[in-house]
């Protein structure tokens, strides 16, 4: 038993497959689903996303969005999401960087939630960036 | 008659510019492929969101206080997003679509805002002397979905705090390559459509109501993202059958040119031959 699995953003269709299992980012802590889940629909915070198929896992970054849950059906609603492959790691720690100093130097017009968010996805976007790394080097 | 030489020039002349408009017509042509697919691509996501947001509609009808960017209120103020190509050079394409945005303004008893996105709409909204809230210029041919936030997010919060009723969106639709008609669409209040709910009872996490928070701009987000796509892929297949027309129309000039090229050379060489004819018959 297979779940059909998409992730679709606005621009495009980021991925599209039969998977065995998914892990999400949800708004209330991590989710795995499984074939045959109950009908569900989340709110998704930036993170890490992976899917296993044939028992080979991979890894995708969201910067949130909605899962919709139906039976044997997954589909994300992605802001934005990359496969683990087309992150642009300089890119992500140059943001990470940059949202680092503005929540130290605190200029009078700090948004601090918007700060911190920029923060944790650049980080997570680099997280999944280096599992990706450490994978290619071990196999 | 114009001297050979005048005419040699403008068939010169027109030549060269034949060269100039099938080579936009080309470029016009691979743009508006590109278009289209990147209006495919966006498909399934903007399905997608309107299945989740009938659904959860639906299930919120029940309860009390709808969300503000679903609930009709008198209309005191409208803004309209008028989307137009950033350059000219396409038919009829803008013109229209300012015809369009300009009637509806005209025959409204209420206070009509503009927000331009594109220079010709622009243009023709500041010559008017119409009220332009916001301009937009120069998104390209591949806007992301980030430009578009930056217009959702000011239509929202104007229309949260009251300053604006309603909101429509006018752009050119894309119907095929040599018509695009232009389009008038509400954008908020946004009016979920009922028969696309699929009467699933989802679990909702945290809550329905913090699922539908989220899920209003997006669906704002993505009314605008569509129109701009719609835009773009109209203004290339525009500007392509404007450009194969100038291109016909030039080679029939040619063609023209050509054989009153041709006469004015045969008659020089009669004259001519009579003039020697003529000075050898004087001669005897």
């Amino acid at each position: 038993m297979k779940l059909n699995f998409d992730i679709v953003t606005a621009e495009r269709i980021v991925y599209s497959d039969e998977v065995d299992v998914v892990v999400a980012p949800g708004m209330e802590g991590q989710l795995a689903i499984l074939p045959n889940h109950a009908p569900l629909m989340t709110m998704l915070q930036p993170g890490e996303l992976m899917v296993r198929k044939d028992g080979e896992e991979s890894f995708m970054f969201v910067s949130g969005g909605f899962l919709e849950m139906m039976p044997n059906k997954v589909t994300i609603l992605a802001d934005t999401a990359e496969r683990a492959d087309e992150i642009d790691a300089a890119r992500a720690e140059d943001a990470m960087k940059r949202a680092e100093q503005r929540l130290q130097s605190r200029p009078a017009d700090l948004d601090s939630t918007r700060a911190e968010v920029a923060l944790r996805r650049s980080m997570t976007r680099l997280k999944v960036a280096e599992r990706r790394r450490r994978r290619a080097q071990t196999g | 008659m114009a001297s050979t030489q005048k005419i040699r020039q403008r068939i010169r002349s027109i030549q060269n510019t034949v060269k100039i408009t099938k080579v936009m017509e080309m470029i016009a042509a691979s743009r508006m492929r590109r278009a289209q697919e990147r209006a495919l691509m966006a498909r399934p996501y903007a399905e997608k969101m309107q299945a989740v947001l009938a659904n959860l509609a639906a299930q919120l009808q029940a309860g009390d206080g709808l969300h503000p960017l679903l609930s009709k209120r008198p209309v005191n103020k409208i803004a309209i997003i008028h989307i137009t190509s950033d350059r000219g050079l396409c038919g009829g394409l803008n013109i229209n679509v300012n015809h369009l945005s300009g009637n509806f303004i005209l025959s409204q008893d209420v206070e009509v805002g503009i927000i331009a996105v594109g220079k010709k709409g622009r243009d023709f909204m500041s010559r008017a002397e119409r009220g332009i809230i916001a301009e937009f210029l120069g998104l390209g041919d591949k806007p992301s979905i980030e430009d578009v936030r930056a217009i959702a997010r000011l239509v929202i919060d104007d229309y949260t705090n009251g300053s604006i009723d309603h909101v429509k969106v006018v752009y050119p639709k894309f119907v095929s390559t040599t018509m695009q008609e232009p389009t008038m669409e509400e954008l908020l209040p946004v009016t979920p459509n009922p028969d696309l709910s699929g009467n699933v009872q989802y679990i909702y996490e945290p809550t329905a109501g913090d699922v539908l928070d989220q899920l209003l701009p997006r669906y704002v987000e993505m009314g605008i993202y569509h129109a701009l796509l719609e835009t773009i892929a109209s203004e290339q297949s525009a500007r392509m059958v404007a450009m194969r027309n100038a291109t016909d129309n030039a080679n029939e000039m040619i063609e023209d040119l050509t054989l009153e090229y041709n006469k004015a050379r045969q008659n020089m060489i009669t004259t001519e031959l009579l003039e020697i004819t003529g000075g050898v018959s004087a001669l005897k």
